[in-house]
């Protein structure tokens, strides 16, 4: 089963494509990384996977054919918008009444014991913890409502260290616990390769690598040689990215994979998530820059303050 | 946070600069661990929900792993307990074990008196192991010495 399924998917926004002609399946159980620059389409993909967002082109379903924004769909989907949206006037017991009242499904008692082990208090308002804390009550607040499905939109971004390790055990044992799926969009390339086990790569609206972490890591190697060979050796192998000196050159490729036989006189490395999406973003040639610049504002400024996706 | 560390001998970490993927660390990890002795048949393996809120990792990394090593007969997981080691990998006894500690001791001290640093004799090491491998390799005429699943009663010399 696919968690999110899109066909053709696009979005436009005046005459801006924020997102464009975009075909993706994200497979049940894994945590799947959104990256990209600003303006990549990200937030854009998410809001229409939540229904907050109706496409203009294409077709997106969830969790196994439902519609997005079906009632069905908005009770097993759970939704982080950026920036912890909480009520910052409310205390943390106000919070946890109020989603409970908001939503058909909530486990009181898991939210409840989870921000004790947090060490939360209760009657402290949202607006006075810290923001790993506040980042862990929004996320016990959708984790509550028992989703299948958890989309998280920059958790990490505004976290320290501390905080971002704590958000993502938290997230982590929930996978493994409850098998909740996870999409989430994140910087934090670094990070990420702990975490995800399903990498889509967006630059300028537009899918630039989908799969398993393992099989694309697998796949691609830097192969390091002489200069003067790198064009005929970009032939041979599909060259996702050459970078080239006088004397020395490095060629990211694709089809490499550690069975392939390395030409003499070139050296073979292994390549890291971050280097691999990074090529990806500035594909051979340099200078390819994507051109997302002038989407940046494709987000959508009335969605960051909603807490999860509430129904109706 | 206080980690549980469930009833097994041993404890992974993560070198995030080795580029090794995530799972074939882990791997990596229970094999040495055998070879040298941490691990013993029926010993268990760390819970994956412990490795799990311990590494902040992805439990279908630490699945993928124990399935590895499930596939290489090292390890067999138990319905609702867990993963627990079922071969060893320690092909020699500990006494062998010093005594090839000892002549190897013996072996640094020289090169190092020659005048080999650390990096020169870990290079001199590596480019004999691996021909001293192809070698035999070849003379044999079989491939994959050393690297599949080890049972129980199979050894293979390995000095």
């Amino acid at each position: 089963m696919n968690v999110i399924e899109t066909t053709g998917l696009g979005k436009c926004y005046g005459k801006a494509w924020a997102l464009r002609d975009f075909t993706l399946a994200v497979p049940e159980g894994s945590l799947a990384a959104l990256v990209g620059p600003n303006g990549a389409g990200k937030s854009t993909l998410m809001n229409m996977a939540v229904g907050l967002t109706v496409p203009t082109a294409g077709t997106v379903t969830v969790l196994g054919g439902m519609a997005t924004g079906s009632p069905a769909a908005l009770d097993d989907i759970a939704f982080m918008a950026q920036d912890a949206p909480v009520y910052k006037n409310l205390s943390v017991a106000d919070m946890l009444h109020l989603t409970r009242n908001l939503n058909r499904r909530f486990d009181s008692s898991a939210a409840a014991s989870r921000l004790a082990d947090l060490g939360i208090p209760l009657k402290k308002k949202t607006g006075k913890l810290s923001g790993g804390q506040q980042a862990q009550v929004a996320l016990t607040m959708a984790l509550a409502r028992r989703p299948r499905l958890l989309i998280l939109d920059e958790p990490l971004s505004a976290l320290d260290p501390l905080a971002r390790q704590d958000f993502m055990a938290t997230v982590m044992t929930a996978m493994t616990d409850d098998g909740v799926s996870v999409v989430l969009s994140s910087h934090a390339l670094a990070e990420l390769e702990r975490v995800a086990d399903y990498l889509v790569v967006l630059g300028g609206g537009e899918l630039r690598l989908a799969g398993e972490v393992d099989d694309l890591l697998a796949e691609h190697q830097v192969l390091t040689g002489p200069a003067a060979d790198a064009d005929r050796l970009a032939g041979q192998f599909s060259a996702v990215q050459v970078k080239r000196a006088g004397a020395q050159a490095h060629l990211l490729v694709s089809d490499g994979g550690p069975d392939r036989a390395v030409p003499p006189g070139w050296e073979s490395h292994p390549v890291g998530l971050e280097e691999l999406v990074l090529a990806y973003l500035r594909p051979a040639g340099g200078g390819a820059r994507p051109a997302g610049g002038g989407m940046s504002s494709a987000v959508l400024p009335g969605s960051r303050t909603e807490l999860t996706e509430v129904s109706k | 946070m206080t980690i549980d560390k469930g009833d097994s001998p041993i404890e992974f970490r993560l070198d995030p600069s080795s580029g090794v993927p995530t799972y074939l660390q882990l791997v990596q990890q229970v094999e040495h661990a055998l070879r040298l002795g941490y691990l013993k048949p029926g010993d268990q393996l760390p819970k994956v929900r412990d490795v799990v809120a311990a590494l902040t990792i992805n439990p279908n990394t630490v699945l993928k792993a124990y399935k590895e090593l499930e596939i290489k007969g090292l390890a067999a997981g138990r319905p609702g307990q867990g993963t627990f080691v079922q071969a060893t990998l320690s092909q020699i006894t500990l006494p062998e074990l010093g005594g090839l500690r000892r002549s190897m001791l013996g072996w640094l001290t020289e090169a190092n008196e020659t005048g080999l640093d650390e990096d020169g004799i870990v290079a001199l090491f590596t480019s004999v192991l691996r021909d001293f491998f192809k070698g035999r390799q070849g003379a044999r005429g079989q491939g994959g010495t050393g690297r599949g699943p080890v049972g129980g009663n199979e050894t293979e010399g390995v000095a």
